[in-house]
C-alpha cells in the first residue's frame, strides 16, 4: 500500500491500463477508482482528469463518486493506514480505551497522517468481525480482542 | 483405502488472523509423516461458529473439538488422536466457550440444546471452494425441482412458506417475487444484497464464505420464477474472502452448466456478476445499492417506483438479502409445511443471530423464530461475563434497544412490533450494567451521522444535531430542554427522512428516552454519569 506521496502526477499510462483492463462504461467507474486507490494509495487530480477523458465523464462527476465511498481516497495517505472500528459492538467491549491508547501512541486525530508519512489514522464503521472486538485493521491485517496494552506492540511490527 | 477420520480446520478471517493456515499445513505435514494422508481427510472449513476458541479443529467421527490450536499443538494431536486413537483432553475447547455450529455439533452428543440449522446447514461442514461437496449435500437439487414446476408454482410455494425478508424489514418474500413476475419487460434482474454493514452483524458473511453455492442456487430459482436472466451479487468491499469464494463458486457453476445458457435443458439462461462495494453503509439500502452498481454515488432514490418495477437500469429487479436467499433451496426441497413447522405462526423459519457484547460466548447461532432474549443469554451466550444484564441492542444500529424488562418477549417480527421494538438484522449486542445509555446512544447516532449519504436534510442535519446534543449531555452540559429536542428530532427523522437509514436513526434516542429516561436525567439534574463512563466536566 505504499505510494509516492510527494507527486500529484500518478503515472497516466497505469491509469489507462486500469481502464483498459476493467472497462470504460459508467458501471466500471467504481471498480476503476477502487483499483487506482489500491495501486497508488489515492486518486490524484491528474488521475481524475485522465479518467474524465477516458470514460467520457465530467471531472466533477468522478470527484463526487470518489469522495463518496470510504474505501476510495482522493488524499494521499501514510505508508500504513490504521482503521479503528468505532461501532457499538467494539465500543462496549473496551474499544474506547483502545482508541485512546492508539491516539496517544500515534499522537494523531482521526483522519490525520503523521508528519513522517508513516501512519494514517482513520475511524471506520463495523468491519464485520464483531465476535472478537475491539478490532483494528492495519493495511490488510486484522487485529481482534485488542487491549490498550497491546497497541504499542502491534504498532512496533510495522516499519 | 477408505477414509476413517475427517479433520475440519476453521478458516474464517478470525481464525486466519490467529494462524489457522499455518496450522493447516502443519497437519498436512504430520499426516504424511505418519503415513495417514490416505485414511484421514483434511479440510479447511469456514467459520465453525465460535469466536472464542478459534482456530478450531474438529475431528470426526468422534466430533471432538479442539481449540484454540497452534501449529505447535499439531504433532501431539496427530500422534495421540489419529495415530494412537486417544483424545487429547487438555487441548479440547472448553464447552462453555463454544457456540454456533460447534454447540450444535456437541448437541448431537447430548450436551447442549440443539440449534436448528437451515440457513447454515452446510456452513463449516463442506468445502466452500468445491462445488462437488455442495452437490453431494443436496446441492442444486432444489434447482432441478423448481425447474419442473411452473414459475407461478414456485412463487406460490414461497408465498405458502411464509418466508419474510431477513434483511431487517421482514417483507414477505413470495409477494415481492410475485411483483417482479407480474411486470412486463424483456429484461429483468435479480440482485443479492450482500452489503452487510449493520454494526454487529456478520451472518451473511458466514453464509457467503461457507456456502456460496446455496446463494447461486437460490438466485437461479428466483430468476426462473420472476423471469430474469442476469444477476448481481453486491458484496461489501471489506469482505475480501467472501468475494473470492463467490467468484470461485461462479466459475465452478459455469463449468458444471448451472450458470449459462439453457440450464438443464430448460431454456433458462442466467449469468451472475459479483460487484464489490467500496465502503458505504447506505448501499445496503436497495435503491442506493442499484445506484452504486450503475457507477454512481450510493444515494437512495425516491420511491415509488419501487425496484420491483423500476430497478437496475430502469428494469424490474428482485432484490433479496443473503439470508433470505439461503432459505430458498431448503424450502423448495422440503416444502412449505415443513418450513412453517419451524418458528412461530406469524414468523416461520429460523433466524441467524450474532451474539456480541459482555457475555461469555460470542458467535453465531441459528435458532427458530420466537426464542427469547433470556434464552439466548442463558443458553447460547452462557451468561454474562461481568455484571448483570441491562439491555440488548438488536439488528445493528437501526435495531432497537431492548431493556431487561422485555427479555421474555418472543423474538419474532410480530411480537417485537407489538412491544414497540424491532428485530433488525440479527445482531444481539448484549450490554451489562457498566454500559451507559447516553454513551451507547451517542455511539449509535455517531454511526448514522458518519454514514448518512447527505442527500436529504432531515437525516444529514438531524443526525448531526442529535449527536451534538448527546455529546453535550455526556459532558455534563445538557439541559432538560435538550431531551425535548431529542424527542422531537427522533420523530422528525422517522417522519421526514427519505430512506430507511434516516427513518431508523431516531430509534436509539426514542428507546433511550422511553426505557432509560431516569439515567439520562441523572446526567442533567445531578451532573453525574451513574455508570461512570461519560466524561462529565460540569
Amino acid at each position: 500500500m505504499t505510494s509516492d506521496q510527494n507527486k500529484d502526477v500518478q503515472n497516466l499510462d497505469d491509469i489507462r491500463e486500469v481502464v483498459e483492463n476493467i472497462g470504460s462504461t459508467r458501471a466500471d467507474l467504481i471498480p476503476v477508482l477502487q483499483a487506482i486507490t489500491n495501486k497508488f494509495g489515492y486518486i490524484s487530480q491528474s488521475a481524475i482528469k485522465e479518467l474524465s477523458g477516458l470514460m467520457g465523464l465530467p471531472t466533477k462527476e468522478i470527484f463526487s463518486v470518489a469522495t463518496f465511498y470510504r474505501m476510495l481516497s482522493t488524499q494521499p495517505r501514510g505508508k500504513h493506514v490504521i482503521q479503528f472500528c468505532e461501532s457499538a459492538p467494539c465500543h462496549v467491549v473496551g474499544g474506547r480505551e483502545v482508541f485512546l491508547a492508539l491516539q496517544e501512541a500515534l499522537n494523531l486525530e482521526p483522519g490525520q497522517t503523521s508528519p513522517d508519512n508513516k501512519w494514517t489514522l482513520l475511524t471506520t464503521s463495523c468491519l464485520g468481525v464483531c465476535g472478537v472486538g475491539p478490532v483494528i485493521l492495519i493495511d490488510t491485517d486484522m487485529y481482534g480482542n485488542v487491549t490498550p496494552e497491546q497497541v504499542k506492540i502491534i504498532l512496533s511490527r510495522y516499519d | 483405502m477408505s477414509v476413517r477420520s475427517m479433520i475440519l480446520v476453521s478458516n474464517d478471517p478470525e481464525s486466519r488472523m490467529r494462524g489457522s493456515e499455518k496450522m493447516f499445513s502443519e497437519f498436512q505435514q504430520q499426516l504424511s509423516q505418519y503415513n495417514l494422508a490416505d485414511e484421514v481427510s483434511l479440510t479447511l472449513a469456514t467459520d465453525l461458529g465460535s469466536s472464542y476458541a478459534s482456530p478450531l479443529v474438529i475431528i470426526y467421527p468422534e466430533a471432538v473439538i479442539y481449540g484454540p490450536v497452534t501449529p505447535a499443538d499439531v504433532p501431539h494431536i496427530v500422534e495421540e488422536h489419529l495415530y494412537k486413537g486417544r483424545i487429547v483432553d487438555e487441548k479440547r475447547a472448553p464447552a462453555h466457550e463454544l457456540s454456533g455450529k460447534v454447540a450444535w455439533l456437541s448437541a448431537r452428543k447430548g450436551t447442549l440444546p440443539a440449534e436448528n440449522r437451515v440457513v447454515l446447514k452446510n456452513v463449516g461442514l463442506i468445502d466452500p471452494e468445491d462445488i462437488e461437496d455442495y452437490i453431494a449435500n443436496d446441492g442444486y437439487q432444489a434447482l432441478g425441482m423448481a425447474l419442473e414446476m411452473s414459475p407461478d408454482e414456485v412463487i406460490d410455494l414461497i408465498k405458502a412458506s411464509g418466508l419474510q425478508g431477513r434483511g431487517g424489514a421482514g417483507f414477505p418474500a413470495g409477494l415481492k417475487w410475485g411483483f417482479v413476475r407480474s411486470t412486463n419487460s424483456d429484461k429483468k434482474y435479480v440482485i443479492c444484497n450482500a452489503d452487510e454493514s449493520e454494526p454487529g452483524t456478520f451472518k451473511d458473511r458466514v453464509v457467503l464464505e461457507g456456502d456460496p453455492h446455496a446463494i447461486l442456487e437460490a438466485m437461479l430459482i428466483s430468476a426462473y420464477a420472476v423471469g430474469a436472466d442476469e444477476g448481481y451479487i453486491y458484496i461489501r468491499g471489506e469482505y475480501q474472502l467472501a468475494i473470492e469464494r463467490m467468484e470461485t463458486a461462479i466459475k465452478q457453476a459455469e463449468q458444471y452448466g448451472f450458470l449459462g445458457e439453457n440450464i438443464f435443458g430448460s431454456g433458462l439462461n442466467f449469468k451472475v456478476h459479483v460487484h464489490a462495494g467500496a465502503g458505504a453503509y447506505i448501499c445496503g439500502e436497495e435503491t442506493a445499492l442499484i445506484e452504486s452498481i450503475e457507477g454512481r454515488r450510493g444515494e437512495p432514490r425516491n420511491r415509488p417506483p419501487y425496484p420491483t418495477t423500476y430497478g437496475l437500469w430502469g428494469k424490474p429487479t428482485l432484490i433479496n438479502n443473503v439470508e433470505t436467499f439461503a432459505n430458498i433451496p431448503p424450502i423448495i426441497r422440503n416444502g412449505a409445511d415443513w418450513y412453517r413447522s419451524l418458528g412461530t405462526p406469524s414468523s416461520p423459519g429460523t433466524k441467524v443471530y450474532t451474539i456480541l457484547g459482555n457475555v461469555n460466548v460470542t458467535g453465531l447461532i441459528e435458532v427458530p423464530m420466537g426464542i427469547t432474549l433470556r434464552e439466548v443469554i442463558s443458553i447460547y451466550a452462557k451468561g454474562m461475563k461481568t455484571g448483570t444484564f441491562k439491555m440488548a441492542q438488536t439488528g445493528g444500529s437501526s435495531g432497537s434497544i431492548i431493556p431487561a424488562s422485555l427479555q421474555d418477549a418472543p423474538m419474532d417480527f410480530e411480537s417485537f412490533k407489538k412491544a414497540g421494538v424491532s428485530l433488525g438484522s440479527g445482531a444481539l449486542l448484549i450490554c451489562n450494567d457498566e454500559v451507559c445509555i447516553v454513551d451507547l446512544a451517542k455511539v449509535l447516532i455517531n454511526f448514522f451521522k458518519v454514514e448518512s449519504c447527505g442527500k436529504c436534510t432531515p437525516c444529514r442535519i438531524g443526525t448531526k444535531r442529535a449527536y451534538d446534543l448527546l455529546d453535550g449531555i455526556a459532558k455534563g452540559k445538557g439541559t432538560l430542554e435538550d431531551l425535548d429536542e431529542l424527542q422531537q428530532l427522533s420523530q422528525e427523522l422517522t417522519d421526514l427522512s427519505n430512506c430507511g437509514l434516516g427513518q431508523t436513526a431516531g430509534t436509539p434516542i426514542k428507546d433511550m428516552l422511553t426505557y432509560f429516561r431516569a439515567e439520562v436525567e441523572a446526567h442533567i439534574r445531578l451532573g453525574v454519569c451513574p455508570v461512570g463512563v461519560c466524561p462529565m466536566q460540569a
